[in-house]
């Protein structure tokens, strides 16, 4: 009885990849260098129709469409750079997950830095702010005040 | 008082980048311009959805301003804008059509059945024309200028309204 529900286990299991593997393309590489790009390239552009996934990853037609122009460049032995330009002219700069550097988009990889160096500002102004202020020595008159009001007698 | 005004500074720090964030809450991205706009409309060779012989180029697009519409049968919205495309027509605007992974016989049938505003119609089965044009659903509606240029993009349903409002200014404008 056991044995019969280990096996129907296993049956169920083998189906359940069947189907899983049916849904994922099979592509030949000529190298694991070639099809390591093919996977960095396909996570690296986002799908123009479904917005928040990447084009391996989505089942939109044009991601489809995408992949087998990505791949198809791969074979022809375009770079990486050749590659992503093919599909900023045609898609735009949107399907880049990483925005290139370029004068649009200076206020956005720039913004963190900046304002990382204006905290480093801040941090060091009130640093020496309160440096100056403690080593600033009291006059007789602030120390004879201290004074007072430390060791004043409670009245009541 | 100096004291006060930069403890005043981190909440006006924080109302603007508020702000900004919440700008861009309202954008929607589906709303981006197309990548080929004020650039050339893509070179390509293909026959036409009526007659296979008969191959086309982007030469087709120079001397007039033309709209040029990707449609295809299985599209529903494309149905329902056929009315305004064909007002467009009527109007003596240019339109060619991109016929969009589609099939002669079902693309035929689509412009029998709902009208046929185009001059010619550009067949696209395997959506080569369209990956150039960097469309990634139908419909998708160019304004071509006279030296087949891309003067501006419309992604998805032509609205009568969108006729009015975009569409007509625009032909008005590059006429």
């Amino acid at each position: 009885m056991a044995l019969m529900r280990t096996l129907a286990a296993f049956v169920l299991l083998a189906i359940a990849f069947g189907a899983v593997a049916g849904g994922i393309e099979l592509r030949e590489f000529d190298d694991p260098v070639t099809e390591k790009r093919y996977h960095d390239l396909t996570a690296s552009m986002r799908c123009p129709l479904c917005e928040n996934q990447a084009i391996n990853d989505s089942d939109a037609p044009i991601s489809a469409d995408m992949r087998d122009r990505v791949y198809q460049l791969l074979q022809d032995g375009q770079s990486d750079i050749e590659i992503i330009n093919h599909m900023v002219q045609r898609f735009g700069e949107y399907i880049l997950y990483n925005p290139r550097l370029e004068s649009r988009t200076y206020l956005l990889w720039g913004l963190p830095i900046a304002l990382v160096l204006l905290g480093a500002i801040v941090v060091v102004l009130m640093v020496r702010a309160r440096r100056n202020a403690s080593a600033k020595a009291l006059n007789a008159e602030e120390r004879q005040r201290i004074e007072a009001l430390t060791n004043r007698k409670r009245s009541s | 008082m100096k004291r006060r005004l930069m403890l005043l500074l981190l909440p006006l720090c924080f109302l603007g980048l508020a702000l900004f964030f919440y700008q861009g809450l309202s954008l929607d991205p589906s709303q981006r311009d197309s990548a080929l706009m004020a650039r050339e409309f893509p070179t390509f060779e293909a026959s036409t959805l009526r007659d296979e012989n008969r191959l086309v180029d982007q030469t087709l697009l120079e001397g007039e301003v033309t709209l040029v519409n990707v449609w295809g049968e299985w599209c529903p919205a494309c149905k329902q804008e056929m009315p305004q495309l064909l007002e467009l027509a009527d109007r003596g605007i240019r339109m060619v059509g991109v016929n969009y992974r589609d099939s002669r016989e079902k693309g035929m049938q689509f412009l029998s059945e709902f009208g046929d505003p185009f001059e010619v119609n550009i067949f696209d089965p395997e959506g080569e024309l369209g990956f150039d044009l960097g469309v990634y659903g139908a419909p998708e509606t160019f304004l071509v200028d006279a030296d087949g240029v891309i003067r501006y993009h419309h992604k998805g349903y032509v609205s009568p309204q969108d006729v009015r409002e975009r569409i007509l200014p625009e032909v008005e404008k590059w006429r």
